[in-house]
């Protein structure tokens, strides 16, 4: 998914000077093609994530339209503050490129999971905050947001899902319905979209008809076409690689709350592993509940 | 008070000016930090009397930038700006009431405010930056950055000084307000600062240091390095001009009593 971004920063650099792309000394086998076609518009700040946001601040003050990259947990709690002060309170165009959200750094460990970041750039008042299933929609939102006057927190996951679901297809404020049925409403966000449509598919055989809701568009949330969904909805499932404060299912849940929609509703999140204890990320996706087969499972157990 | 004339590029500010209206405002606003901005007086007066600053309307995209490290000598400021002519006597008077633009800490909606600051420690990496973006535009504007010595506590101070000594951005200018003094007591107690010069100059950072209370040799040490970024680090005194604030860290805090302001205004009026 990072690399689609990039190839399509490249193409956008081209028609429009003023993008620039920094980075916290991240970005290996990723960057190149920026900093080879544009070494002028290409700053390494070093291990700085906190001076990379300043310095984009002044950038950005100036005209630019700066990029500014690293693994998304560093990219947005290391300097979070300084987002805050720096382009959220000045209300300038710069964008934040985290990528790995969730548990994509694997056996990195838990320095380099992304689990509170949506909760913490959904915090910040007129900060968008986008997580595109695939490389396709990572490019589609890129291209129908770039040059927006507000700052922007892109949630990139680390690689593509292997099959390529979103038909690079992104509108902000909406939610994509990908697929329909009438006995449940999967909602999810990012790459887990993907294992949400296997879950669908998984319902299916077993004679449960879901609807899929992707929300790529966390900020601002797609409203209008949350209520809708759940208006229709008989009972709710939330799937999200992140913690549960804050996140995807907490977000539903105040949509539910505030359209006075009861139904049956269950958030599936993330936490760490206890006792220091990792692995890949298809084990830790396993061990909190976020495969195909514990999504079914979920969704049956709901309905039950 | 109105200025007859506002000051303009290459004019003397008047420090003795500037301490008044810090007075003035602080005592009708019954609010504190007249230390800090006491402290930076004469700074200012170097950096906007005498054309270091050089001055254009407020929203010419090529004027020189100014950042407020230390945000909270806003009041010093928002003095300065008045006597610029940028800031009217109205909302100078609306210093800390509420629904005013004016509060402890600067914000960028007021005309002649670049930056919002309030935070230590942002200031430098947003001057780094703006300069970065001068630099990338093949524009002749400067980026000027006042510091608290205090802010140099904070690492990401040293994230920005060591990115602007890398691209020996010399068209950033910062200026230290070396008071020796922080929030809980005197920085030599706190964390020592008596290396200094050092720790710039091993960032790749031009070091001039000068007598803070005299604003011509003030000026005289911001004129630009021709390929590093320059740092003059200011002596100073919290409080300046007012005895019983001299050094007192208590007046990081305090507002001032009648006998006090009567005292304070005094004594400020008999400094040059």
């Amino acid at each position: 998914m990072r690399r689609e971004f990039i190839a399509k920063l490249c193409e956008l650099a081209a028609r429009d000077p003023r993008i620039m792309l920094l980075t916290a000394d991240l970005g290996f086998s990723v960057v190149e093609p920026f900093t080879q076609a544009y070494p002028d518009r290409f700053v390494n700040v070093g291990v700085a994530e906190q001076n990379m946001i300043g310095v984009a601040t002044g950038l950005a003050e100036a005209g630019f339209l700066p990029f500014c990259y690293s693994i998304a947990t560093f990219a947005t709690l290391r300097p979070y503050e300084f987002i805050r002060n720096g382009p959220v309170a000045h209300q300038l165009p710069v964008r934040i490129v985290g990528v790995g959200g969730g548990f994509d750094y694997g056996t990195g460990g838990s320095t380099h999971h992304s689990l509170e970041d949506i909760a913490v750039m959904r915090a910040l008042p007129g900060m968008m905050v986008l997580a595109p299933i695939d490389g396709p929609q990572a490019a589609a939102a890129l291209e129908s947001l770039w040059s927006v006057p507000s700052p922007v927190y892109f949630r990139l996951g680390k690689d593509s899902p292997p099959v390529a679901i979103s038909g690079g297809r992104f509108e902000l404020e909406r939610a994509q319905i990908m697929c329909r049925g009438a006995d449940v409403l999967l909602i999810s966000t990012g790459a887990l979209v993907a294992e949400t449509m296997s879950a669908a598919g998984a319902l299916a055989n077993a004679g449960v008809l879901a609807t899929v809701l992707s929300v790529p568009c966390l900020a601002p949330a797609p409203l209008a076409d949350l209520r809708t969904s759940l208006a229709d909805a008989r009972a709710v499932l939330t799937i999200e690689a992140h913690q549960q404060a804050g996140g995807l299912g907490s977000l539903v849940a105040e949509v539910l709350a505030e359209a006075g929609l009861a139904r049956p509703f269950r958030r599936l999140t993330a936490t760490q592993p206890d006792a220091g204890r990792g692995g890949s990320a298809a084990w830790l996706l396993e061990r909190n509940g976020l495969t195909s087969d514990r999504i079914a499972a979920a969704a049956q157990t709901l309905l039950s | 008070m109105k200025p007859d004339q506002p000051f303009a590029d290459g004019q003397v500010l008047s420090s003795r000016a500037l301490r008044k209206l810090i007075l003035e405002e602080s005592y009708r606003a019954h609010v504190g930090h007249i230390g800090s901005a006491l402290s930076v007086v004469d700074l200012l007066a170097a950096l906007y009397g005498g054309g270091a600053i050089r001055l254009k309307s407020p929203d010419d995209p090529d004027r020189d930038r100014f950042v407020l490290g230390k945000g909270h000598a806003a009041l010093a400021l928002y003095a300065t700006l008045f006597l610029r002519g940028w800031l009217s006597r109205a909302e100078l008077a609306s210093y800390c009431v509420d629904d005013s633009r004016l509060g402890v800490h600067p914000t960028h909606h007021l005309p002649g405010v670049d930056f919002s600051t309030g935070s230590l420690g942002l200031g430098l990496s947003i001057g780094a930056g703006s300069a970065l973006a001068a630099r990338l535009l093949d524009k002749d504007r400067r980026t000027y950055v006042l510091l608290s010595d205090a802010e140099c506590n904070e690492g990401s101070t040293w994230e920005a000084a060591m990115f602007a000594g890398h691209h020996r951005l010399a068209n950033l200018i910062v200026v230290v307000d070396v008071n020796g003094q922080q929030a809980l007591g005197p920085t030599a107690e706190i964390i020592n600062q008596s290396r200094m010069p050092e720790r710039w100059t091993s960032c790749g950072w031009t070091v001039r240091e000068v007598d803070g209370h005299v604003p011509a040799a003030v000026r005289e040490a911001l004129r630009p390095h021709h390929a590093e970024p320059l740092v003059v680090l200011a002596q100073t005194v919290l409080g300046r001009g007012v005895s019983f604030m001299e050094r007192q860290v208590h007046w990081h805090y305090l507002p001032m009593s009648d006998e006090e302001y009567a005292k304070a205004l005094a004594e400020s009026e008999a400094l040059q």
